[in-house]
């Protein structure tokens, strides 16, 4: 956990690290390298990463979440894909489960999921998964004022100023952002691309881009990479190819090739953490629940240091976290205007 | 299908707002248009996709919406889909507070102002299942067009439950993805501040191919759009059969009001479906259509009707 010294900033809130958490192990590394908070899911399609190996079951999220409690840490329960019309049983499950274990928060997306939570276990603490996107204080107001939501997971939107702006509007709702990881470029939840080329998406399936659906091609000129048949990228020989996430890929739009939606990057606001402790942001959430407990570790540490800093009064260390980003490439992404 | 099994039950016809940035002038006569020689029950009016284009339309709502009424047809007032700014929320609010034509609400805020009196949910609005449509239905929505993924058992599934007419997307390109970057802007290296509303050179949405020219996706400023069309006219019996009241047809650069033709005339019994497809197919010259997601596949699929 932090050892930072007393804070040269007391009029700034210490904001906290929600981290991932794909497996157990991953768990004990989130909390150890000092995370206060991890996310997780079930191992079924009620959670948006909804992938082979990973997530918890029952027994599972039991013990991460006596080992979390035990070290100071709480443990959010993602349940945060859109039930399937007629059979809401697995979602409602998943719901009463992580509130009789003990969850310290539900992080949920559709309405009705929250309605069922908010009449049947009032007492559980409610947060509002970005998959709902949330991206106005009129939105974040009826999620809180009609279900009791006490946070909201920032849609990647807004910028910076923005968010300033809709959390004096808010309070006391609390707003939770991403500051480092996988990147959407589309407002979340609200993007069928992947099942346009698949079959599978975030909202039903809890996948984008699925594994399943990938191909890699070999030709002459080097690797293509391939979604649901459909070419997301073409690499020359030597060149690494990049897992094809459909809204990373190159396409052909007005006569020529580009990254028409976004380069293969990945989130990176280390640089930008004053300015968005100042913004009065409550957490800070890293993406990566597929990630192993070395990334997550090493991803949590440069965090853990660079928001003790900010809160000390002193500059954020520069942390090299190249290694780990995908493609060696960064964005501050929608924090900024001019990404739009 | 045999048209002379379809039900009995009435259907009706959506037109869904414009999602492109047309001309003032050239939306303006689609809609006079529409108003006068379209067989449809309603019409969506209003921008949905980019908060910076409503002005240049402005002027020209209200005669479009007097015409429209004139005409008998079911005015709709389509909200922004992506709400960001303060400007935009008061946009929605005066939307919301209007009174004398029914709101589609295209964001949760939207239904969130108009909890309390009768409402539309929009496609850009997530309602995949009975509980979310219990809940919206509980506020004031009377209709709700469902998102594009949803497969015909889904479909089925919230039909059955539902207090509310249920709205199908039947036709044109489907809206896929809402963002805050405008594609159509970068593609041409511009910022979305200083976009010179470049979107209005794609009146059909700015085709995408893969890098093996496959036609994949189509941009419309900040929103992402399948390339190929929806076409339900062969499932239009199994969809009503399911519960389906109401089907929505996206205005495209095609003759709307043929469009519109086609679609009455296979609710009614009097058109084949077969017949029908191979009149859109000419209306439509070059364009691929797709059913995929009713058919629980991936959207971009066209399924052969089996019968």
């Amino acid at each position: 956990m932090s050892t930072a010294a007393e804070p040269a900033r007391p009029d700034l809130v210490r904001p906290e690290l929600v981290c991932p958490a794909g497996t157990p192990a991953a768990l004990k590394s989130a909390v150890e390298a000092g995370a206060d908070c991890v996310y997780v899911g079930f191992r079924d399609e009620t959670n948006a990463r909804n992938f082979p190996g990973l997530n918890f079951s029952r027994k599972e999220l039991d013990e991460g979440i006596a080992f979390a409690h035990a070290h100071g840490a709480k443990v959010l329960v993602a349940i945060n894909t859109f039930p399937r019309a007629g059979q809401p049983e697995l979602w409602h499950r998943a719901v009463d489960d992580a509130a009789a274990m003990g969850a310290d928060a539900l992080i949920l997306a559709d309405i009705g999921l929250v309605d069922y939570a908010a009449r049947r276990h009032p007492q559980a603490r409610l947060h509002l998964s970005v998959q709902a996107a949330a991206s106005n204080p009129e939105a974040i107001r009826f999620y809180a004022e009609r279900f009791g939501v006490q946070r909201v997971v920032l849609p990647r939107v807004l910028t910076v100023q923005e968010i300033a702006a809709l959390n004096a509007k808010i309070r006391p709702v609390e707003t939770e952002v991403f500051v480092f990881g996988g990147l959407c470029v589309m407002a979340e939840g609200r993007c069928a691309l992947s099942s346009y080329a698949t079959g599978q998406s975030p909202n039903v399936n809890g996948v984008c881009s699925p594994a399943a659906h990938v191909r890699y091609v070999e030709q002459a000129g080097g690797i293509t990479s391939q979604l649901g048949g459909f070419t997301i990228n073409r690499f020359g020989p030597g060149e690494p190819a990049g897992y094809p996430t459909l809204c990373k890929g190159r396409f052909v739009a007005d006569g020529k090739a580009s990254y028409l939606f976004e380069e293969p990057t990945s989130l990176n606001t280390l640089g930008m953490l004053p300015d968005l402790i100042r913004a009065g942001v409550t957490a800070f959430k890293i993406e990566g629940r597929q990630r192993g407990r070395a990334y997550v570790a090493a991803v949590v540490q440069a965090f853990r240091a660079g928001v003790d800093a900010v809160l000390a009064g002193r500059p954020v260390p520069d942390l090299d976290l190249d290694r780990i980003t995908e493609g060696g490439r960064q964005t501050t992404g929608a924090y900024e205007k001019a990404w739009r | 299908m045999n048209a002379s099994t379809l039900p009995v039950s009435p259907s009706f016809l959506t037109l869904g707002p414009v999602l492109f940035n047309w001309r003032p002038e050239a939306l303006r006569d689609f809609y006079f248009r529409i108003a006068d020689e379209a067989d449809l029950d309603s019409v969506c009016v209003g921008e949905v996709v980019c908060s910076k284009r409503t002005p240049f339309f402005a002027p020209y709502l209200p005669e479009v919406i007097e015409r429209l009424a004139a005409a008998g047809k079911e005015v709709v007032l389509s909200s922004l889909a992506l709400i960001m700014s303060e400007r935009e929320l008061d946009q929605a609010r005066d939307l919301a507070q209007g009174e004398g034509w029914l709101v589609e609400a295209n964001d949760v805020s939207v239904a969130a102002m108009l909890a309390g009196k009768p409402f539309a949910v929009g496609p850009l609005v997530n309602v995949y299942n009975e509980g979310t449509l219990a809940y919206l239905q509980s506020l004031g929505a009377i209709r709700v067009c469902l998102p594009a993924e949803l497969s015909a058992p889904v479909i089925g599934t919230i039909a059955k439950a539902a207090a509310a007419e249920i709205e199908v997307q039947a036709f044109g390109r489907l809206p896929l993805a809402i963002s805050a970057r405008c594609y159509a802007a970068r593609a041409r290296n511009l910022a979305k501040d200083g976009c010179q509303y470049v979107c209005a050179d794609d009146p059909d949405g700015m085709p995408v191919d893969t890098l093996d020219d496959e036609p994949f996706l189509a941009v419309n400023g900040t929103q992402t759009m399948s390339y190929h069309y929806m076409d339900l006219l062969a499932e239009l019996g199994m969809l009503r059969g399911l519960g389906v009241r109401r089907f929505r047809l996206w205005p495209q650069q095609a003759d709307m009001v043929a469009v519109a033709r086609l679609f009455r005339g296979v609710l009614a019994g009097t058109l084949e479906p077969e017949a029908a497809a191979a009149e859109l197919a000419a209306l439509c010259p070059g364009v691929e259509f797709a059913n995929g997601y009713i058919h629980g596949r991936e959207g971009h699929a066209l399924v052969e009707a089996d019968d």
